[in-house]
């Protein structure tokens, strides 16, 4: 069921504003979502004033200065710094994105940083992703072939082939545009959300693979691939330039087309 | 998770409307508003049967010209939006700058369509 406003254990409170020390003329001020598992707290935001003469270029950079020089308590996943390894996911400015090939010099006035959208909050902004790796698993992420049973020789693909997976190999499920998708915050147990799906079509459209219409008829369901109603909040998040929506779309026509 | 407790992160609340999910939402409420005005209609037309002055009494209002101003563009933005969801079922227009362009133009057509279907129906033009 839609449930538009948060569980009350989930309001957030206004919480601790730490003010600079360094008397610095460029400052930031970085509103941050805090939740500590270990009290039975709410979560709050707050508000950290940073400053940006002595502070790398990215979102995560900020992050980074703050849990070195502020408060050490600050918890975030990274780990790469360089846009491939997907576990800087966050909300930064209202949309999803990865902290460290985001630019922070882009985002006029406050900075707002939440955790990945409709997720039970780990601590602060970690979310807990469980979920989507299990709807991942059940697509079965892999080449299934039975010629590779007989023979051991490579199983060959044209360029042209191999380019049809263009812009949908490149994803590194950072789960940024499952968590934008309001069809996946509404129905995020039953629906695959685009991030799977993108995944799911990656594997249907390999020429390698030779269970294509098992796994079409897997996806074929009213709730695991038609909740996608194109609102396209995926597409407007993917840090990476990817289409879910347009991959989506894809699944779609071949299943209508037959 | 094994903690219940564990706070849900806030969602529709702190994301950004951009101009597709603002028309998705649109459409769907438009969608019911159209379903509503339309029995509406419906039944004012069959209850008043062929007396004509009634009806011309109400659409010479101002609630009657709202009325029937408002159901002009909502028919207007169902349809032009309609048309942007029957061309990503075949499969065109996913990309993301087409598709923020064909929004402003469901947006901003639907007006002028309105406007021209209100005209017409005045026999103005």
């Amino acid at each position: 069921m839609v449930q538009f406003s948060l569980p009350q254990n989930s309001k957030i409170l206004k919480g601790k504003y730490y003010q600079d020390k360094t008397g610095s003329n460029n400052l930031k001020k970085v509103n941050i979502y805090r939740w500590n598992p270990s009290s039975n707290e709410n979560p709050r935001i707050d508000t950290f004033e940073v400053d940006l003469n002595e502070c790398g270029p990215k979102v995560l950079d900020i992050l980074f200065k703050i849990k070195n020089q502020i408060d050490s308590t600050l918890t975030f996943r990274r780990s790469c710094a360089h846009g491939v390894c997907g576990s800087c996911a966050m909300n930064v400015d209202g949309v999803n994105t990865l902290s460290c090939i985001k630019s922070h010099s882009d985002i006029k006035g406050e900075l707002n940083i939440y955790p990945l959208p409709h997720l039970k909050v780990i601590k602060d902004l970690v979310g807990d992703l469980t979920t989507l790796y299990k709807q991942y698993e059940s697509v079965e992420p892999w080449l299934k072939t039975k010629v590779g049973e007989k023979t051991s020789t490579e199983i060959k693909q044209s360029q042209e082939d191999r380019a049809k997976l263009d812009g949908y190999y490149e994803c590194i499920l950072c789960a940024c545009c499952s968590t934008s998708c309001p069809s996946y915050w509404w129905n995020g147990d039953k629906y695959l959300g685009p991030a799977v799906l993108l995944q799911a079509y990656r594997w249907i459209t390999d020429s390698r693979d030779e269970e294509r219409k098992e796994r079409l008829k897997k996806v074929a369901d009213e709730l695991k691939l038609y909740r996608c109603h194109t609102i396209m909040n995926c597409t407007n998040s993917c840090p990476k330039g990817l289409n879910p929506a347009k991959a989506i779309g894809s699944i779609k026509k071949m299943l209508a087309s037959g | 998770m094994e903690n219940k407790n564990n706070p849900l992160s806030p969602h529709i609340q702190v994301y950004r409307w951009h101009i597709s999910s603002l028309l998705s939402i649109t459409h769907r409420i438009i969608g019911i508003v159209n379903f509503i005005l339309i029995i509406l209609l419906s039944f004012l037309l069959i209850l008043n049967g062929k007396n004509f002055q009634f009806l011309e009494l109400i659409s010479n209002s101002f609630f009657g010209k709202f009325f029937i101003i408002a159901l002009c563009w909502s028919f207007s933005f169902q349809i032009l939006n309609e048309i942007r969801h029957l061309a990503w079922d075949l499969g065109y227009g996913f990309d993301l700058k087409i598709s923020q362009l064909t929004g402003i133009i469901t947006i901003i057509g639907s007006f002028i369509l309105a406007i021209l279907l209100y005209l017409i129906g005045k026999n103005l033009i």
